[in-house]
């Protein structure tokens, strides 16, 4: 009956072996690259028989600081994808001048600049403020785990299965070659009828299913966790910022998974809502997507804010400057970033109303921002500043972000984007508050909370020299681009014809290799501080003389986080607690009821995985199999019933008593 | 429904509405509100116009009573933050909505001269 091309195709849908990309000499090194360090990790992982200890400890945890920190170690390491990606492209781009076609054909390069768009927001940012979110957020408010510990891990996972995808582009098939956003017509069946689109789409819709219910989970936890007397307007910045993140997160990114759904309708059945013809608007994409998009800018740097906040305050020994007009800000950024999305497509021809309307409010967003910028400052007047890592990190970005912010309020005057709309002046704007905002932000805060999570500091010398390439890098790397932008050079060229811009792409290339250096001092700082762990540890679990509860407990935390729920009295309920004089409670301890770990987070979140891949792959068996065993897999869920334990008191006992032994040593010391 | 919320104690607010009464109110409701709609379209007295906007009011207070009857929505619920979710949600609809309406409409109307076409060269 079947021949055997029907037959192969039915298996295997539209994956040949020409679907691998053998033709291309850089990516098969690459895949050589990372197989040869995959068997070595997983010979490793093996030969120190460690695979039941990282699944019974890490990948079936509900707790939620291990959580935090997968997703700490998820975005750090594709960090290091995307800026391979980054780097591929400024090396294109000083090279590619006076005829030569540089390294990268068109095909491959348009997967670069999108692969890193993608990646470094979906999976590195994201990753990165949700982990830090997750782990510092419980502990701020005094609770012992998120609302839905369970719910929590499979969101984990399934942001893993997204970037999963991604990386299985690389290898199998190819990525979208449509830009980060990927807008019809072009992301249409028709002017791609490859694999790339629906890698894009399918990987970001598995992804968003764990970001949205995170985003519930966190509100939850935020709203009904906190400790007894930490009033909304008594809990810390941080987890203010966190609050009104996940706000947007559940408001905005339903949007993208609609826009998205409608997008892969379009292309697996034939409907027509972002086609050129039969009543088709791709405009209307553009609408909604950035309807998610703006929103998701802010679901970024809000968190940072948090973190500069906490740093702040506490590296000055002050309390925050203006907490009030904080909250009141941070709750008017997450309302004002609904109303600015047009001012992404001013060039799209809606007329003089509509664009000034989105030009001002656009402009209005920077007096909140700017309110909180002077709170810092005021914050620091007559503190005693330590500049201790978190605050170094500070300090560049107050510097650097004031100059990403205006230029952004230059890009919100309607005519003046009419000029730099899409050219090169656009992307260091972005790059310039992303790295300076959410990436110092981050940094400062993986600087501050690491020895929290970890009992010991991180190495200051290689913090030091990551903090100096990063910061010089990113202004070799960024202003370079600015001038290019205003000579009307656009984004995502490949080869260049006017060879006097040849410098400026050499400069912005030098700044490139300076970030290089500033990751890599990073790796060998995190690698330093385990060798150095001894003489860098932290027995008091508060390192910094900080103010909230987070530093009220061990470091690393128990389990339980805390023996007993705090109370609290003041903003900054840890300072409070040590001016008064808190005495550390030694007896009386009870059981704790805790959330039992549980391996069906991994099991749907890979039953996702293979879904999406046959339906990228059109291997329809492979989708409907997984579907139908990822509902019974959730259903057979709801019948386990062995979802929590106590932790006996007597465990509790004895934790607390080794804890309190080390205070004592680390007093006498 | 705010007329006996008052008269319990705060946290047997959402109590009520989960009757058996409760439910049934909801359940008739529904009914009506579905039923009215379906025979619009079939008889089609009124014309295609009204009968859409007709629907689609019915469609807003359908939405009203799930969101009270089924749902167990009130202003007391949770200690008020299922009205300020509320409320949020609906402020995020109307601008996406409305603005979506607006941003597209001035977009049509400027991008789309259509009847022009022929003339362009």
């Amino acid at each position: 009956m079947f021949d055997t091309a029907d037959l192969t195709k039915l298996i295997f849908g539209r994956l040949t072996l020409e679907s691998l990309p053998l033709h291309e000499p850089i990516i098969v090194g690459t895949f050589a690259m990372v197989a040869l360090g995959g068997l070595a990790l997983f010979g490793a992982i093996t030969y120190f028989r460690l695979w039941g200890y990282l699944w019974r400890e890490w990948f079936t945890t509900v707790d939620h600081k291990r959580i935090g920190i997968m997703y700490m170690v998820l975005g750090i390491v594709m960090l290091l994808r995307g800026f391979a990606d980054a780097l591929m492209m400024r090396l294109q781009q000083a090279i590619a001048f006076n005829g030569s076609e540089g390294y990268l054909n068109s095909h491959h390069y348009d997967q670069v600049f999108t692969a890193h768009g993608v990646i470094m927001i979906f999976f590195v940012a994201m990753p990165l403020v949700t982990g830090l979110m997750n782990y510092v957020v419980p502990l701020q408010i005094g609770a012992r785990d998120v609302s839905f510990p369970f719910l929590n891990n499979f969101s984990f996972w399934m942001t893993t299965a997204g970037a999963v995808l991604v990386m299985c582009s690389l290898f199998v098939g190819e990525f979208a070659r449509t830009g980060w956003l990927a807008y019809p017509p072009l992301s249409n069946l028709s002017y791609s009828p490859d694999v790339g689109v629906d890698y894009y789409i399918w990987a970001l819709q598995v992804a968003g299913v764990g970001t949205l219910l995170s985003g519930v989970n966190l509100i939850c936890t935020i709203v009904k966790m906190r400790a007894p007397g930490m009033t909304m307007m008594k809990m810390p910045v941080f987890t203010w910022t966190s609050l009104c993140t996940n706000v947007l997160i559940v408001a905005s990114f339903p949007v993208l998974t609609a826009v998205l759904a409608l997008l892969s309708l379009d292309r697996y059945v034939g409907t027509n809502f972002f086609t050129n013809d039969f009543g088709g608007d791709p405009m209307m994409y553009v609408n909604l997507i950035w309807i998610w998009g703006h929103p998701e800018v802010y679901i970024l740097i809000l968190p940072a804010f948090g973190i500069f906040s906490e740093v702040t305050s506490t590296f000055s020994g002050k309390r925050l400057f203006g907490y009030t007009s904080m909250v009141y800000a941070t709750v008017v950024i997450t309302i004002l970033s609904y109303l600015v999305w047009l001012h992404h497509f001013f060039t799209m021809g809606s007329g003089a109303s509509v664009n000034s309307f989105f030009g001002i409010t656009t402009m209005i967003i920077s007096i909140p921002t700017g309110a909180k910028m002077f709170n810092w400052l005021f914050t620091m007047y007559r503190g005693r500043i330590r500049f201790e890592l978190p605050m170094m990190w500070t300090v560049a970005f107050m510097l650097t972000f004031v100059i990403g912010g205006m230029t952004g309020v230059l890009l919100a005057v309607p005519p003046a984007d009419f000029v730099l709309h899409n050219s090169l002046f656009l992307v260091a704007h972005f790059h310039n508050v992303i790295i300076g905002g959410v990436l110092f932000g981050l940094f400062a805060g993986i600087a501050y909370w690491f020895p929290k999570a970890f009992g010991f500091k991180l190495d200051v010398f290689w913090g030091k020299m990551s903090f100096w390439f990063w910061t010089v890098g990113f202004y070799f790397a960024f202003m370079p681009l600015y001038v290019l932008g205003l000579m009307g050079v656009t984004r995502r060229l490949r080869t260049f014809d006017d060879p006097s811009l040849q410098i400026w792409f050499v400069i912005a290339g030098i700044g490139a290799f300076l970030i290089l250096l500033g990751i890599a001092s990073f790796l060998i700082q995190i690698a330093v501080s385990i060798l150095r762990r001894e003489q860098l540890a932290d027995v008091s679990g508060d390192p910094w003389d900080a103010r909230t509860l987070e530093w009220a407990t061990s470091s690393p935390p128990p389990a339980y986080n805390f023996a007993f729920t705090p109370v609290v009295h003041d903003n900054d309920a840890w300072w409070d607690m040590k001016r008064r004089g808190y005495v550390r409670p030694l007896a009386g301890f009870k059981a704790i009821h805790m959330p039992s770990n549980t391996g069906t987070g991994v099991i749907l979140a890979g039953l996702s995985t293979t879904m999406a891949f046959g339906l990228i792959w059109y291997m329809w068996w492979m989708a409907a199999g997984s579907f139908v065993a990822l509902l019974a897999v959730a259903i057979g869920h709801t019948f386990n019933y062995h979802r929590s334990f106590h932790i006996p008191a007597d465990e509790v006992v004895s934790v607390e008593r080794a804890r309190t032994e080390l205070l004592a040593a680390g007093a006498k010391s | 429904m705010s007329s006996d919320a008052h008269a319990h104690a705060h946290d047997s607010a959402d109590a009520h509405a989960g009757t058996r009464q409760g439910q049934l109110i909801g359940f008739g409701a529904s009914v009506v509100l579905t039923a009215i709609p379906f025979l619009l379209v079939m008889h089609g007295t009124l014309d295609k116009q009204a009968t859409a906007l007709i629907i689609m009011a019915f469609a807003a207070v359908q939405v009203v009573v799930h969101m009270i009857f089924f749902l167990h929505m009130n202003t007391k619920a949770e200690g008020g933050w299922t009205m300020m979710a509320l409320i949020f949600t609906i402020i995020m609809v109307v601008i996406a909505l409305s603005g979506s309406l607006w941003v597209m409409h001035h977009l049509t109307t400027n991008m789309m001269p259509v009847h022009e076409m022929g003339q362009t060269p």
